[in-house]
């Protein structure tokens, strides 16, 4: 049966663009529109063929599958949750369930990606806005420590750079653009300004900026590599712009600093703000991690790194995020949600998850999911399950099931596991 | 001869789409298993361009495809994944954050084996 | 299910009764007459000596939703120390001025409420809020959605197209799951993002050239047009300045006879005081409320200690966080709204605290009718709402006020008239402005009351000289005929409901919003409705 799709959201990444058509003939996608190169294969490549529960690489019934998580989780002493991002708020709000019954740390994808920069707003505040106001008000654009050139492709067309909108109606010639990063790239090559920093220097320049936007005199010529010359003409566009937006990536979550230099460029945002009307926004990168931070701040009080073992949600980024846990060897059992840390955590942290029973839900191979005790093969979110999902701005935007597989969904699993443990 | 640089990983449009592939996917391990250096550092290592590097840290060392790219003297860039992970520490200073970029790594050329067959 | 409450001093200022002894049965989760219930088979409670109410219902909380959310995160501090260990079913949670969202419905049910209205919600973030309620146990809820600074409302003003905008709002209304029309600071939010605000009534919006007058009647008008069942609900302009009391009055005039609720009026009673501290003007405020009988307000009264200040007023915000040195969050919101959160704590001895607290007492004692006068602490803005209690025993007990007062900096004691004012709230009072008046105001015929046909949501409570004490420790608490707390300890987690609001609307509108989606925001018309996608469950409450 022939099926068009109209108003599809791709879940990859956090632009969650939501304008994509897809087409497809029963359970195999044939074509999708206005996806870029990065989602088209969560559609495109799609397995949508049945697949059974596996406990130690056998294939079993649910029953089977379900009893043996469950059997795993109540031996445990330290069990981890850890994943999220790549499923939809629906599932995330069990998850967090389940580490609330069993006592489980969990933790979200969060913690290497903008974890820090949560870490900043809780000690700073955040000036932000939603990708609409960018679109419409932006005549200053600085990209910092990303490259949407490579990770969100749609960025640039829909919400930023070349984006038309009521205040910006020529799109690119209606604002200067600055690309700050420690290499050229892809971004700062589109860019009209880009500003070279010393690996490891960014906090450095912010200070330097944050000294400039005062009217004070730096004692150096250079801070970090770059010439205070062009961080001074940089200070007075910040200063003299309609509407100027920042936007950070993993250059600077990731990088020596950490919180502290998300937090150094939120503060500098806070202080245009006498000024101009400046906002930051985060460069979310899975689709559905922003999700995470949500699900998990409601219902627990905490974005990120949480632990329920003591009955009641502690907050401790450094013992509770997921790499410290498996590093430290602190979790002897582990739930793993969409998402691959056997690929994306450093070795001897994704190490962990071999030695300890781990239990996987995903919709297709990953690392992690080769090394399972027992893999839930589930939906994939957006693809053939219908659920919400947060994008960077935190805009709630709705997944929709495109085809139909009959898969059971994280969400469902999850609430078998609850059971089965209570 | 090898020399201590400075590691920055990240994603890369092909790394996505070889992701989708499967990590397991001649797709995924052409995007993952490269380096990208600066023109001047591969000549005085004696790496050629599209030549075999071989990363090394305290965790544990991984061979990669080199290609000449615009960095900085003294940075490599490494696309995320399963591959450069063998080289990056669990400390996380605690953010819960290892350290994905920044990380100091020994470069060296991988000697041509003789008689390889 | 039936329940029987026997012999306690029942206050239902709705039905006349103001402490008379009687029974009432629930069956099904309602009130129902004698002779309907089998009482060989009822459950039954002696409630001999005690005081039994409607459940709680509060107007305006801030408790869910994207801005809320924000708040919750920016303060671990605020959650550090206040935790909640899970129990049985219970889940754990973490306390403070912004409760994680089980936590928040406990909270609630051990102070005896049991109705809730989230106090703003932009459109765009509707979906979040629909589903952080679905989190809230033991409430029953609704959502009031921000118009003030919309821009296709604006739009339909500057054009004249009155028709446009009503039929915009209903469509709004229903594809937002929304209870009613919210205005917060009308113009004021759209100019902060230019970095102004408005002064004045007459001020004009950047770039629509309408002003805030215009804006508040538009949507006043609308809201009894379509016969909702709750008025327009205002957080007005020039919140916490010293010109707020005279523009609040020149609001009231402006209302034209149109019915209105505004909300935490404390924040916008002040007059000019000597240096930068306010002074009260809730003599000429309350003059104004007590001369319109279609203007029902809630107070937003100050309470000493922590909170949390957040609020779509954008401008205000940014206000706060250059006056207190606080960390701050803005967040603009594209096409409708905006808004910031800064943590703040409230201190007898800073004499600007202390005038807003005088304030908000000056306001309960000088404004005549309960029935238009409602207890709130337009949370965590102000306070908890944990505190209602303290405020409680503040309106009942002048001697407890006077000491309060009497703590107060001298700046703000000198010249106030609170000493003047003996007035004691009497518990059939209290009854109204916690209960009957705000479910009046909200159109919720079901609530607030222990009439037939009510919901079964009863707070049952040990009377005391100390009213704080008295009203913390609620005895017994339904919510639906089900108990949820004993002795002020939450003991049930059961499921409450959403109530919104469907009025009807040309639908040919939907074809020129789809247009106008696509220029004005970055998500898809078909999108954007919270019936697209997890379509949160509500119930219908009727129009006209």
């Amino acid at each position: 049966m022939s099926t068009v799709v109209e108003h599809v959201a791709c879940p990859f990444c956090g632009c969650l663009c939501d304008d994509l058509t897809v087409e497809a003939e029963g359970t195999e996608i044939r074509k999708v529109r206005r996806a870029c190169s990065s989602g088209l294969g969560i559609f495109m490549d799609y397995d949508p063929r049945p697949r059974r529960p596996l406990v130690d690489g056998r294939e079993v019934e649910w029953d089977e599958a379900v009893a043996e998580a469950a059997k795993i989780l109540s031996a445990a002493d330290s069990p981890l949750i850890y994943g999220l991002s790549s499923s939809a708020s629906e599932a995330q709000r069990k998850a967090v369930a389940l580490a609330d019954r069993i006592g489980a740390v969990i933790d979200s994808t969060s913690s290497v990606c903008h974890g820090d920069g949560s870490l900043a707003m809780q000690a700073v505040g955040e000036p932000t806005c939603t990708l609409g106001e960018v679109r419409d008000r932006a005549d200053l654009l600085v990209f910092w420590g990303c490259n949407p050139d490579a990770s969100h492709l749609r960025h640039f067309p829909r919400f930023s750079l070349t984006a038309k909108g009521a205040l910006t109606p020529n799109g690119r010639a209606d604002r200067t653009v600055y690309v700050v990063d420690v290499r050229p790239t892809g971004s700062s090559k589109k860019a009209d300004h880009f500003l070279q920093v010393d690996v490891g220097s960014d906090f450095e320049v912010l200070t330097t900026l944050r000294l400039l936007v005062r009217g004070l005199e730096p004692s150096v010529d250079t801070a970090g590599g770059v010439p205070v010359t062009q961080l001074k003409e940089l200070a007075e566009r910040m200063k003299s712009c309609r509407y100027g937006v920042a936007f950070l990536g993993m250059g600077l979550t990731m990088a020596s600093a950490r919180q502290l230099n998300v937090a150094e460029l939120f503060t500098l945002v806070a202080e245009l703000n006498e000024f101009a009307k400046f906002s930051v926004v985060s460069m979310r990168g899975h689709g559905n991690v922003t999700g995470a931070d949500q699900v998990l701040t409601w219902t627990s009080g905490y974005p990120f790194a949480v632990s329920f073992a003591r009955g009641y949600p502690q907050f401790s980024p450094g013992e509770f995020s997921a790499v410290d846990m498996l590093a430290r060897r602190a979790a002897d059992a582990a739930v793993i949600i969409a998402s691959d840390p056997g690929a994306h955590f450093p070795a001897a942290a994704a190490a962990h998850l071999e030695r300890i029973p781990t239990i996987v839900l995903d919709h297709g191979p990953s690392v992690v999911a080769s090394h399972a005790r027992v893999l839930f093969p589930t939906a994939a979110y957006g693809v053939d399950a219908a659920g919400t999902a947060y994008r960077m701005d935190k805009v709630p935007i709705p997944l929709k099931r495109v085809i139909s597989t009959g898969r059971v969904t994280d969400e469902e699993v999850l609430d078998r596991i609850i059971e089965a443990v209570a | 001869m090898s020399e201590r640089l400075t590691m920055i990983t990240g994603r890369t449009r092909k790394q996505a789409i070889g992701m989708h592939k499967g990590k397991d996917s001649p797709e995924y391990r052409e995007a993952t298993a490269l380096v990208e250096m600066n023109p001047e550092d591969m000549v005085r290592l004696k790496i050629e361009d599209g030549g075999q590097a071989l990363l090394r840290t305290a965790e544990g060392e991984v061979e990669l495809t080199a290609h000449a790219g615009s960095l900085p003297a003294g940075l490599v860039f490494v696309p995320m994944g399963t591959l450069v992970n063998r080289l990056i520490g669990t400390e996380t200073l605690g953010t819960g954050m290892p350290s994905f970029k920044g990380q100091k790594v020994d470069v060296s050329p991988v000697a041509e084996r003789e008689g390889a067959s | 299910m039936m329940l029987g409450i026997l012999g306690g001093r029942i206050y239902d200022p709705q039905n006349g009764k103001d402490g008379q002894v009687g029974d009432i049965w629930v069956k099904d989760g309602r009130l129902v007459a004698p002779e309907d219930v089998d009482r060989e088979a009822a459950q039954t409670v002696d409630a001999t000596g005690l005081v039994v109410m409607p459940g709680g219902v509060d107007i305006h909380a801030h408790i869910v939703g994207g801005e809320v959310n924000s708040g919750r995160k920016l303060r671990p501090e605020d959650h550090r120390g206040h935790e909640r260990a899970r129990s049985g079913s219970l889940r754990a949670g973490a306390g403070g001025t912004v409760p994680s969202t089980y936590l928040t419905g406990y909270l609630y049910s051990e102070l005896g409420y049991t109705t809730v209205m989230q106090a703003s919600t932009a459109p765009l973030v509707a979906r979040h809020t629909h589903e952080e309620l679905e989190d809230v146990p033991n409430l029953d809820k609704g959502a009031l959605i921000v118009m003030g600074n919309n821009h296709f409302v604006m739009q339909c003003i500057a054009d004249k197209q009155p028709q446009k905008a009503r039929d915009y709002v209903a469509w709004l209304l229903g594809a937002s799951r929304g209870y009613a029309i919210k205005i917060v600071n009308p113009g004021g939010v759209e100019n902060w993002k230019w970095g102004k605000n408005v002064a004045e009534l007459d001020d004009e919006v950047i770039g629509y050239g309408v002003t805030p007058r215009q804006i508040v009647q538009t949507l006043a008008s609308i809201a009894d047009d379509l016969g909702l069942p709750h008025s327009v609900h205002i957080h007005g302009i020039n919140l916490g300045r010293h010109t707020s009391a005279r523009t609040t009055v020149e609001m009231i005039a402006a209302l034209d006879g149109h019915r209105a609720h505004l909300c935490h009026l404390q924040f916008l009673s002040y007059g000019a005081g000597r240096g930068h501290v306010h002074k009260s003007e809730a003599a000429a405020v309350a003059a104004a409320v007590n001369a319109n009988p279609g203007v029902t307000v809630d107070i937003g009264q100050v309470i000493f200690g922590n909170a949390t200040t957040m609020t779509c007023d954008g401008p205000l915000q940014y206000g706060l966080h250059r006056t207190t040195g606080h960390k701050w969050i803005n967040d603009d919101v594209e096409g409708e709204s905006g808004g910031g959160i800064v943590p703040i704590t409230y201190k007898p001895g800073n004499p600007i605290n202390g005038t807003m607290w005088l304030t908000g007492m000056e306001l309960f004692l000088l404004i005549d009718d309960p029935w238009r006068v409602f207890l709130s602490t337009d949370h965590p803005n102000a306070g908890p709402f944990t505190s209602y209690p303290q405020i409680i025993r503040l309106l009942m007990d002048r001697d407890y006020r006077r000491e309060m007062f009497e703590s107060l900096h001298p700046r703000a004691r000198r010249g106030a008239l609170l000493p003047e004012l003996d007035r004691e709230y009497s518990l059939g009072e209290i009854a109204v402005i916690t209960r009957a008046g705000p479910a009046r105001a909200l159109g919720l015929e079901h609530k607030g009351h222990l009439g037939v046909g009510a919901d079964g949501d009863i707070a049952v409570y040990e009377e005391g000289a100390d009213k704080e004490a008295m009203f913390t420790r609620p005895r017994y608490v339904y919510k639906g005929g089900e108990l949820v707390a004993r002795d002020g300890v939450v003991v049930a987690d059961v499921t409450g409901r959403t109530f919104s609001v469907a009025p009807e609307y040309d639908t040919g509108i939907e074809a020129e919003l789809r247009e106008y989606f696509k220029k004005a925001y970055t998500v898809s018309f078909d999108n954007y409705s919270v019936l697209a996608g997890h379509g949160a469950a509500t119930e219908i409450v009727a129009c006209g």
